[in-house]
C-alpha cells in the first residue's frame, strides 16, 4: 500500500520496518512489507494463522533473521552497522544489547522453569544489566505487585495457572525497563476463563503509554484498546487503518472474510 | 435393558461372590529357585573346598597396599570423572555451536576417543615420550615428557578424556531436551549465547545429565582397573604384585573383588538416592500444581 510506504520515512517513528522479506527455505514469510509505528501506539497486528504476522514481531527483536529490507527500532539500524556503503553484521554480544530496546511476552509465556516467579523477573537485570539486588528486588515486587501476583513471588512456573504464568512474563518483560512491548499472540494457549486477567493487565500498560506492537486473536481487545491495526495475510499487509474501520468496516474483502470467520 | 438390575442376576452374582478363590500356582519359579539355589550352594561349596586360604583373604583385606590401592583407584575416579565432567561440558557447547570451526574440533574429539579402544589410548599415553620427547612452550619452558606423563597423568589423561568423549553426547543430549523458548526468552532479555547456556539451559539440562552421569561413575570405579596395565598402583595391581611375591591369586582376586564390590554398592545406594531426590522434585510440584489450580479464583 502506497499509505505503508509514505510512513516508512517518517522520522518520529520508533519502530520501521522497510520493505521487508523473509524466507524459510522456499516459503516466503514475509513480502515486501513496510510498516512504521508511532511511540506510545498500541499498534495490533491480526491476520490467519501463516499470515507472517508472529515472523514480523521476531524480526523486530531479531529472533529471526530478515532476508532483504530494514528495520529501525528507536533510532538505530538493526542487526547491521553501516560502514560507508556497506552493511556490517553485529556481534552477539551488540545484538543482545539492541534487543534491551524491546520486551517479548511469548504465546507459551517461555518462563525460565527452574526460578520461581521472582527469580524470574529479576534474572535479566541482575545477570544482562548487572544491577545491584536489593534494588531488583524492589522493584520486581513492585512489578509483580501490578500483575497482582505479589503472594506467588516464590511459586514455581509449574504452580501457577497459565494466566498467572503470562502475568509473570509480562513483569519479566517489563523488568528490564523497554520502550517497546512486543506480545506474540499473548492469549491463544490461555483457558477460555484465564484470557481476561492477562488482557487486563495488557490494558493497563497501554494506559500507562507503553508502546505496544499485539499479535492476537482477541478482536475485541484491538478494537477497545489500539490505536491502529494492520490486517496481513500470506506474508503481506492487506490493509491498516484505526480499529473502527479496519474492524467493523473493511475496505478489503480479505479482511471482511477473516473478521467474519473469527467472529463465527 | 433393565433387567441388568433384576434380583435374580444378582442373586446369582451373589452367590459366586461367596465362592472360595484359588490363588494362581506358579510352579514354574518354584522349579527355577530350587535350581538356583542348587547352582549356587555348589558354586560355594567349590569356594570352600578348593585351594583357597580364606584366612589369608581377611588378613590381606585391610592390608596396607591393599588400603592404598583403593585410595588410588578413589582418588583416580574422582579426578578422571571430574575432567570427564568439564571436557564433556565444553566439548559439548562447542558441538553445539555456530562456529564451524569448533564444532569441527569437537566432532573430531568425540569421533577419535570413543573410536578407539581405552586400552589402546592409555598406552599412548604412556608412551607418548615416543613421539614428543619433552613438550613446553618452544624458546619458553620445556619439560622432558617422561617426568611429565608418569602412570598417574597418563592413566587421568586416558580415563578423563575417553569419559569426555562420553560425557560430551550425555551433556548435548540434556542440552538438546530443554525447550527452544527458554532460549527465545532469555535472549529476548538481552542475555548473550554464552549467559542463556550457563544461567538457563544447563541448569535445566541437569535433570537429564545427572543420572547418567552417576551411572557412568560406577563404571569408572571398575574402568581404572585397565590402568594397572601401564602401572599405576590401583587396587587391582596391587593385588597382583602382591601375588606375585606369594603366589595367593585368587585369594587377592577375591580381596580387590570385595572392595569393588564394596564401593559400587555404596555408590548404587547414594545414586538411588539421588534420583529419587531428582525425581521426587518434580512429583512434589506437580502436586502443588494441582492444589494452586484448585484454590485459584474461577
Amino acid at each position: 500500500m502506497s499509505a505503508a510506504q509514505s510512513q516508512a520515512g517518517n522520522d518520529t517513528a520508533i519502530v520501521t520496518v522497510a520493505n521487508v522479506s523473509k524466507f524459510f527455505g522456499p516459503f516466503q514469510a514475509l513480502k515486501d512489507v513496510s510498516l512504521s509505528i508511532q511511540p506510545g501506539v498500541v499498534q495490533c497486528i491480526i491476520g490467519p494463522s501463516g499470515s507472517g504476522k508472529s515472523t514480523l514481531l521476531r524480526c523486530i527483536n531479531q529472533l529471526e533473521k530478515i532476508d532483504k529490507g530494514a528495520i529501525r527500532v528507536d533510532g538505530e539500524l538493526i542487526g547491521y552497522r553501516r560502514v560507508g556503503d556497506e552493511l556490517h553484521e553485529l556481534t552477539d554480544v551488540e545484538i543482545a544489547r539492541q534487543r534491551l530496546t524491546t520486551g517479548m511476552v511469548f504465546q507459551r509465556f517461555n518462563l525460565f522453569n527452574h526460578m520461581t516467579a521472582l527469580q524470574n523477573i529479576i534474572e535479566g537485570p541482575l545477570t544482562v544489566l548487572r544491577q545491584p539486588r536489593k534494588q531488583i528486588v524492589a522493584e520486581a515486587m513492585a512489578l509483580l505487585e501490578r500483575v497482582g501476583l505479589a503472594d506467588k513471588r516464590d511459586s514455581y512456573p509449574s504452580e501457577l495457572s497459565g494466566g498467572q504464568q503470562q502475568r509473570v512474563a509480562i513483569a519479566r518483560a517489563l523488568a528490564m525497563k523497554p520502550k517497546i512491548m512486543l506480545f506474540d499472540e499473548p492469549t491463544s494457549a490461555l483457558d477460555p476463563e484465564l484470557v481476561g486477567e492477562v488482557l487486563n493487565v495488557m490494558r493497563d500498560l497501554a494506559a500507562s503509554g507503553m508502546t505496544m506492537i499485539v499479535v492476537t486473536h482477541e478482536l475485541g481487545f484491538a478494537r477497545e484498546v489500539a490505536n491502529d491495526v494492520v490486517f496481513m495475510a500470506r506474508g503481506e499487509i492487506i490493509e491498516r487503518g484505526a480499529p473502527d474501520v479496519v474492524l467493523v468496516a473493511p475496505a478489503q474483502t480479505r479482511t471482511r472474510e477473516f473478521i467474519a470467520a473469527v467472529l463465527k | 435393558m433393565s433387567d441388568t438390575n433384576s434380583p435374580i442376576v444378582s442373586r446369582e452374582l451373589a452367590a459366586i461372590a461367596q465362592l472360595r478363590i484359588v490363588p494362581k500356582r506358579f510352579y514354574g519359579r518354584w522349579v527355577a529357585a530350587a535350581a538356583i539355589l542348587a547352582i549356587l550352594a555348589w558354586l560355594v561349596a567349590a569356594f570352600v573346598q578348593g585351594d583357597i586360604a580364606w584366612p589369608v583373604v581377611g588378613q590381606f583385606f585391610t592390608a596396607p597396599a591393599i588400603l592404598a590401592g583403593l585410595g588410588n583407584t578413589l582418588i583416580m575416579t574422582v579426578c578422571a570423572m571430574a575432567l570427564g565432567v568439564v571436557l564433556g561440558v565444553v566439548f559439548a557447547i562447542m558441538y553445539m555451536s555456530p562456529n564451524p570451526v569448533l564444532r569441527s574440533v569437537a566432532l573430531f574429539y568425540i569421533w577419535f576417543f570413543r573410536g578407539t579402544p581405552l586400552l589402546l589410548q592409555l598406552l599412548i599415553w604412556f608412551n607418548l615420550a615416543l613421539v614428543f620427547p619433552t613438550i613446553g612452550i618452544p624458546g619458553l619452558f620445556s619439560w622432558r615428557t617422561i617426568d611429565v606423563i608418569g602412570p598417574f597423568m597418563a592413566t587421568l589423561l586416558g580415563l578423563g578424556m575417553n569419559q569426555g568423549a562420553y560425557t560430551a553426547e550425555v551433556v548435548r543430549g540434556g542440552i538438546l531436551s530443554v525447550d527452544t523458548g527458554q532460549t527465545e526468552a532469555a535472549k529476548a532479555i538481552g542475555m548473550t549465547r554464552l549467559t542463556t547456556l550457563r544461567r538457563i539451559v544447563l541448569p535445566q539440562a541437569m535433570r537429564v545429565i545427572i543420572p547418567p552421569v552417576g551411572n557412568e561413575v560406577i563404571s569408572m570405579v571398575k574402568l581404572t582397573s585397565v590402568a594397572s596395565v601401564i602401572q599405576y598402583a590401583e587396587i587391582l595391581r596391587n593385588a597382583q604384585t602382591i601375588y606375585y611375591a606369594n603366589a595367593r591369586v585368587i585369594e587377592l582376586l577375591i580381596v580387590a573383588a570385595g572392595w569393588y564390590l564394596l564401593v559400587v554398592t555404596l555408590l548404587q545406594i547414594g545414586q538411588y538416592f539421588l534420583e529419587r531426590h531428582f525425581s521426587k522434585g518434580r512429583g512434589d510440584r506437580r502436586t502443588q500444581r494441582a492444589a494452586t489450580t484448585e484454590e485459584e479464583p474461577a
